[in-house]
């Protein structure tokens, strides 16, 4: 019969292929110069671009660049493991990751490469909160609220009485952590009866069809869609001043407290590698290009020039001594003392 | 006598009426899933096809939403898909052999049969985890084509098992017997005369299996699938003996899915149209993929009459 | 020469206790014969034993990953607790509100794909044209093959508005009658559009496997059925359906098992946020979801929040296990042999 002839035939195919591959699977590796980079999905796309820059670039001299999307947290586990060159980082390392990278003896870099500015959304025909302070953000996010703060004149009795819609990040990412702790005080405090999504693209379609919605993500969202958003002015806390989000109002620190630095973090046995040293030189040369593509805030140059100072010394540790902290200048962190 | 007659034409009439009542329906069922096939598509391609180009096809991830393509993803597709059949076929389909014509059936059986079930049912991110401990460390396959391909495998073997199984009970069992009856060993006939009557509804199972593999995300990230990647793995083919290389399966990779995922989460508006036309590609893919074994289906199920 | 035949003499001396010929070719051939089924059958159970070995692999997996969590919260805690934060602080650990979103997500999708899929199978076994189901059941097989992701998206930008269209002008109306069950406007993220969208992804697996084993059953039955005068769909109701039952079977415990695992769909369109409800008008998040939230997302590995998501894995192959006993049971009474 025609069918067990080509049954049979698929089968000793098969079979040839299989075991072969046994044979042949246990072989080496590319042989490329490869730079492995995992990590935050927030940074990704600064990484990226600097990338893509890269490879074009005559400093890569052949070597080629590979990027992970693992989150913050896998991407840590493996750069302690020893699997990545550099990791994406949309908060410092924390300390459990430091144990673990101490554990087996990896040393990094610590390297921050831009500002991300959380940024309130509110819709473009919501007219009474267009500046909210951050006791008024804390009275609606806060644990206590969950199931009583639902309106909006709750909040604030001469806001108009409709029902208060919420969005924001997920529970288990960085953005969420640092709104939470920048706004209620505590990471991870934050009622939990709003819609949270890992994609923020989909938090600005809730946002842009509820009038009476109530959002928080990256910069770089609301910059993409500034036609169907309205920004918040935050009141900030030191100078009781409203400042909208924008590059310049980070930089110079007047955008409090939403701002949070992203880091790369290179591991000092990588940085043998001429490849990996170039690409890290390249970076923080070119982040601020790269930053401004794609709607993050790139530090001042000031920043960049002691991020280099930084690298080529070969100063190891962390900053931010395994914790996260809110309303940070990085101008500001560069005398600390690296802990490793 | 009379009277039961007329009783006999209404009860006639009325079971027909019942019968038509279900041909419609059946009809409706299939035009309703027809339509959300087409919306699905059509929705995808009004916004992709416009982007599709041999620029697209051929160039490598970006940042910058024009210049980005898919290249990578779609070569990493198939050689994954590649790798994910020649493992879970033979595998699934000796399993369910096995499991149906040779195991005795004793309780060890139904535990084995409740079981396969069971891991049909496990989410995919888990075999993610489970395939990164084992194939990516235990068994230092690292983050390549080879691991994820595994991993696909082991996600639908349960349900190229539950077929072969089914499709091998449905075979009527005089057909067995007749083989017995001529001498045959239990191999003989399971080879010669149960599997190409069965070889149909294998192949059913195999066409549902390969469609989610093709369109998995959740695991291949976590065994480390990349998604900026801006070379290929090495060609399978050398220039020196022995001319076929199998460095490929060792080589870092990405996947269609990851990269639709990481395009429709970018804020530029442009990317949403990257997403659209990878969506359509994959989509053309899979039709690809299903034509093939639907063909071979076709084919053997022309030669059996019961 | 010699030596062959005192090797097969001696065979055959253990195997039989009639001295049979030494050159006796017959008994040469049918021990080639045995060795080789010999070794196919070990072959073949070592294919099968992977799925046991799969098993095992992952309830160790799961086992050895959760103990730590359940060192730190009870186990009654875990499976009654009305809330799940467990990366909130202060954390709470209670599952029930995944498994409820799990269990109505499922439900909506089941509600959708049985019927579809079954009719749908009758459909083309027993009243289509062999053209017309040449030409349907790739169709539908390809509704298999869309990826998750871009039904995820179709639930959330398409099925969701047609939804919020439907049940705007009515849920004014009904908010005010029953206001704790029927929402004033049907959220962008709910239950009920991915709950559609994942039942319209799974009729393909149980119409196709179904519809397999239907045209399986020997047309002996459906001459029979009609010699008696019975219409179609009386013979394909009556007769072929239960003597197909057990491929039936087992294409709805496939596509429960899909159900119940699917991923991306719910967590693009459902909503993230894990919310104790039997109403699929509102958004939940599912045990899947929750998992794939985590292990991708910023939580540091090794600490008792990204252990919860091994915790939730195994309370879900606990559960499957338990509904595919009762199905196995189930199946194995209808079954039906020729």
């Amino acid at each position: 019969m025609a069918v067990k002839s080509v049954l049979s035939r698929v089968a000793l195919a098969s079979a040839i292929v299989t075991a072969t591959t046994g044979v042949f699977a246990s072989g080496a590796g590319s042989q490329q110069a490869i730079v492995k980079i995992d990590g935050s999905s927030t940074v990704f796309p600064v990484t990226e671009k600097v990338a893509e820059d890269f490879q074009k670039s005559p400093a890569a001299k052949g070597a080629k660049v590979t990027l992970g999307i693992s989150g913050t947290g896998g991407g840590f586990r493996k750069f302690c493991n020893g699997e990545t060159d550099i990791s994406n980082a949309s908060r410092p390392i924390l300390e459990k990751e430091m144990k673990a990278c101490a554990e087996k003896g990896i040393k990094y870099v610590e390297i921050p490469i831009a500002y991300d500015a959380l940024t309130v959304v509110i819709h473009p025909q919501n007219n009474w909160a267009e500046t909210m302070t951050v006791a008024q953000l804390k009275t609606i996010w806060e644990p206590a609220a969950q199931g009583k703060i639902t309106r909006w004149n709750q909040v604030n009795p001469s806001w108009p009485n409709a029902p208060l819609a919420l969005f924001g990040a997920g529970a288990d990412s960085g953005t969420f952590d640092y709104f939470t702790e920048a706004i209620v005080g505590k990471a991870k405090q934050s009622r939990s009866d709003f819609t949270g999504s890992e994609d923020d693209n989909v938090l600005v379609q809730g946002v842009s069809r509820n009038r009476n919605a109530l959002g928080f993500f990256g910069l770089a969202y609301y910059e993409a869609n500034k036609g169907r958003l309205k920004a918040v002015k935050i009141v900030n806390p030191k100078t009781g001043q409203a400042v909208a989000p924008s590059n310049k109002t980070v930089i110079d620190g007047s955008y409090l407290p939403l701002s949070r630095p992203i880091f790369i973090y290179v591991k000092a046995d990588s940085m043998k590698r001429p490849e990996v040293k170039a690409f890290a030189e390249f970076y923080i040369k070119n982040g601020a290009k790269a930053a401004d593509a794609v709607k993050y805030v790139p530090l001042p140059a000031s920043d960049y020039a002691k991020a280099m100072e930084r690298f080529q010394k070969g100063q190891l540790g962390t900053a931010f001594g395994g914790k996260e902290e809110i309303g940070i200048k990085i101008a500001d962190t560069w005398n600390r003392k690296l802990v490793d | 006598m009379q009277g039961s007659l007329v009783g006999v034409q209404g009860n006639i009439q009325r079971r027909q009426f019942w019968s038509a009542v279900f041909a419609i329906a059946g009809l409706l069922v299939l035009l309703v899933a027809i339509i959300v096939l087409l919306a699905l598509i059509l929705q995808l391609a009004i916004q992709g096809v416009p982007r599709l180009s041999w620029a697209f096809l051929t160039s490598f991830p970006s940042s910058n939403a024009e210049q980005a393509g898919i290249l990578s993803a779609l070569v990493g597709t198939g050689l994954v898909m590649l790798v994910t059949a020649f493992a879970a076929i033979p595998v699934g389909i000796a399993s369910g052999i096995y499991l149906e014509e040779y195991a005795r059936k004793n309780w060890i059986a139904s535990l084995i049969e409740i079981n396969v079930t069971n891991l049909a049912g496990v989410p995919s991110i888990v075999y993610g985890l489970l395939a990164m401990g084992l194939f990516k460390y235990a068994f230092q396959l690292g983050e390549s084509v080879l691991t994820a391909g595994l991993t696909l495998a082991l996600l639908i073997l349960p349900v190229v098992i539950v077929t072969t199984r089914e499709a091998l009970r449905s075979v009527p069992s005089g057909l067995r017997e007749a083989a017995y009856a001529l001498g045959a060993s239990k191999w003989q006939m399971v080879w010669d005369h149960i599997l190409p009557y069965a070889s149909g509804s294998i192949l059913t199972g195999i066409i549902i299996g390969l469609s989610r593999a093709i369109g998995e995300t959740a695991p291949l990230i976590t065994i480390g699938a990349l998604t900026f990647i801006s070379f290929l793995p090495p060609s399978p083919f050398k220039s020196d003996f022995p001319f076929l290389s199998f460095d490929w399966l060792r080589s870092p990779f990405t996947v269609m899915p990851i990269q639709m995922f990481n395009w429709v989460s970018r804020p530029e508006p442009e990317f949403q149209l990257n997403a659209a036309a990878a969506g359509v590609i994959l989509v053309a893919l899979t039709l690809l993929m299903n034509g093939l074994a639907i063909y071979l289906r076709y084919r053997f199920r022309k030669g059996v009459k019961w | 020469m010699f030596y062959r035949d005192v090797w097969v003499v001696c065979l055959t001396m253990v195997d039989q206790p009639l001295v049979i010929s030494a050159k006796s070719s017959f008994y040469q051939k049918k021990r080639h014969r045995d060795l080789r089924q010999r070794l196919i059958e070990t072959l073949l159970f070592l294919a099968a034993l992977s799925s046991v070995l799969t098993t095992i692999a992952i309830m160790v997996l799961l086992v050895t990953e959760s103990l730590p969590l359940f060192q730190k919260v009870s186990i009654v805690e875990f499976l009654t607790g009305r809330e799940w934060a467990p990366l909130f602080d202060p954390p709470r650990y209670g599952i029930l509100p995944l498994v409820c979103g799990t269990f109505v997500t499922s439900m909506v999708a089941l509600c959708v794909a049985i019927p579809m899929g079954t009719i749908a199978a009758i459909y083309l076994s027993e009243f289509a044209a062999p053209k017309l189901r040449e030409v349907a059941k790739p169709i539908l097989e390809v509704l298999a093959g869309i990826p998750t992701v871009v039904y995820g998206y179709f639930a959330l930008l398409f099925v969701t508005p047609v939804l919020q269209i439907l049940y705007n002008p009515l849920g004014e109306k009904l908010s005010e009658w029953l206001p704790d069950l029927f929402p004033y406007e049907l959220d962008g993220f709910n239950m009920l559009g991915p709950g559609i969208v994942m039942g319209i992804m799974i009729t393909p697996t149980i119409s196709s496997i179904s519809e397999d084993a239907m045209r399986a059953v020997p047309v002996e039955l459906r001459e029979g059925s009609y010699a008696t005068g019975a219409t179609r769909f009386q013979t394909a109701w009556k007769v072929v359906f239960p003597a197909a039952i057990s491929g039936i079977i087992a294409s709805y415990i496939l596509g429960i098992s899909r159900a119940v695992g699917e991923t991306m769909i719910v967590a693009v369109a459902a909503g993230l946020q894990p919310t104790l409800t039997l109403n699929p008008l509102r958004p939940a998040a599912t045990i899947t979801t929750y998992i794939v939230q985590v292990s991708l997302g910023d939580t540091p590995h090794g600490t008792i929040g990204y252990q919860t998501i091994f915790a939730a894995g195994l309370t879900l192959v606990l559960l499957t296990l338990f509904f595919n006993v009762i199905g196995y049971f189930l199946s194995r009474r209808f079954r039906e042999t020729y």
